[in-house]
């Protein structure tokens, strides 16, 4: 339990270092900079001191809560997701997972869609009218693609028939030909694709950052100072890290290594290599968070590398290309699956 | 269930703690340039909040249909395997019906965002 908390922790660090560029290289402890590591710490410490500001024109509770409700609802989010199987101690046995429910899929689905209210409540509450435009247009982003993310995940519940995560992982652990590892993109492409674009355009990071556009409207939290802003902030970069966890726990196979069965590898060319439980098990965590960091290190390329869309097109990319395509996803897995 | 108590506990009263914090330990000055409605730097024009468009409105309304849709796409999901060939032919129908909505709503002018 412990351990799995330390690992949530552990990967919020991670989102916060992933985004150092060069230009992050002067915090130092003790004069020790290493690359820059200490930068987020820095931040936080500063964050902290900094003036928390309540203007007073805007609704004081509302104001208070809405960092808060943006932040408790991603945070538990990480919490249902599957970092690895049972890790054995002598007599104990662990599940590397905080929150084992069985309808995991569609707790984190309901939990990433309240996250909307914060937003919401966040551009309300700052009586401004660039921070109510900011929070319409995230709320009304994030429930058209919302839609788009559901459907898309139709798709693979038809392949994996289970709502727990864990199991869907444990199904995924098979081999097409004992080579292909049965990973969830392989039967489910179009589903990925489209689930990667709706969940990022959930993110609400670049390309489709209309809610906190800076160069136009600077976004739901003009008014917000100090660690209420840092708040609003670090959901965003857990939102990353939890739609990269899906996304690895879904498509990607999650804790499965391929060829790596409990006992150790298996080779398709016949050799085995025997390991130890606890090595094998820290080969699933290790893969699974080389995995995540790999889809975060995606997003933020894409972050810094595509302009952002207009209003417009965003709303049509979600109405008018995702959800059909999604239709059609849905539509021809049951036909395949039906031959 | 308990687990998932403790994890709303903990997560929020880190969030509570951290707001806490930073209510302690920053500073608090203000003036009465601060407390006005941020405008870029130059005097605000209007108190109030515009009033806007009814566009996301109607996105909210469309975006109720279609989650209630997909809320049933996924039991049948579930038990797609076990039901084999029936339960493909019963959503096929309500996919066509669902469609039929969503080309209307197209053809209506609900996906027009530049008016």
């Amino acid at each position: 339990m412990m351990l799995t908390l330390y690992l949530t922790w552990l990967e919020r660090k991670e989102s916060a270092v992933i985004q150092d560029r060069i230009g992050a290289n002067r915090a130092s402890i003790f004069g020790v900079r290493i690359i820059g590591l200490f930068q987020p710490i820095a931040d936080a410490i500063k964050m902290v001191f900094k003036e928390d500001f309540t203007p007073s024109f805007s609704k004081k509770f509302l104001h208070n809560t809405a960092p808060l409700i943006s932040f408790l609802f991603v945070a538990i989010t990480i919490a249902a997701i599957p970092f690895g199987d049972v890790l054995r101690i002598g007599r104990r046995s662990i599940r590397l997972q905080i929150l084992d429910i069985n309808v995991g899929l569609l707790f984190i689905l309901a939990m990433l869609s309240l996250g909307v209210y914060g937003i919401l409540i966040g551009g309300w509450a700052s009586n401004n009218k660039y921070t109510i435009i900011g929070g319409l247009r995230g709320a009304a982003q994030f429930i058209s693609y919302e839609i788009a993310l559901g459907m898309a995940l139709v798709g693979i519940i038809m392949v994996y028939p289970s709502l727990n995560l864990s199991d869907i992982v444990v199904y995924q652990g098979g081999h097409f030909f004992g080579v292909l590892p049965k990973w969830g993109v392989f039967f489910q492409p179009l589903g990925c694709i489209v689930f990667l674009f709706a969940a990022m355009a959930e993110t609400k990071r670049v390309p489709f950052d209309l809610p906190e556009g800076e160069s136009e409207i600077i976004g739901f939290f003009t008014e917000y100072s100090g660690l209420k802003w840092g708040l609003f902030m670090m959901t965003d970069f857990m939102e990353i890290i939890v739609v990269s966890c899906i996304l690895t726990t879904l498509f990607f196979g999650g804790w499965q290594v391929a060829w790596l069965a409990a006992e150790g590898f298996i080779f398709p060319w016949g050799g085995t290599w025997v390991l130890s439980h606890g090595v094998v098990v820290f080969l699933q965590v290790f893969a699974f968070n080389i995995k995540v960091f790999f889809f975060c290190w995606l997003q933020i390329l894409f972050r810094w590398t595509y302009p952002r869309f207009r209003y417009d097109q965003v709303m049509d990319f979600g109405w008018k290309l995702l959800i059909p395509l999604c239709i059609a996803n849905i539509v021809i897995t049951g036909i395949v699956m039906s031959i | 269930m308990i687990e998932l108590f403790l994890v709303f506990l903990i997560f929020g009263s880190l969030g509570i703690l951290l707001i806490l914090m930073n209510k302690i330990l920053g500073p608090r000055k203000t003036n009465p340039k601060k407390e006005k409605p941020f405008e870029c730097g130059s005097p605000y024009l209007q108190d109030k909040v515009n009033t806007l468009p009814i566009k996301y409105y109607l996105v909210a309304v469309l975006f109720l249909l279609f989650d209630i849709e997909v809320v049933f796409f996924f039991p049948w999901a579930m038990i797609f395997r076990e039901m084999q060939p029936k339960a493909f032919i019963i959503m096929f129908f309500y996919i066509v019906i669902l469609l039929v909505g969503f080309v209307y709503a197209w053809k209506k002018g609900a996906f027009e965002w530049e008016r």
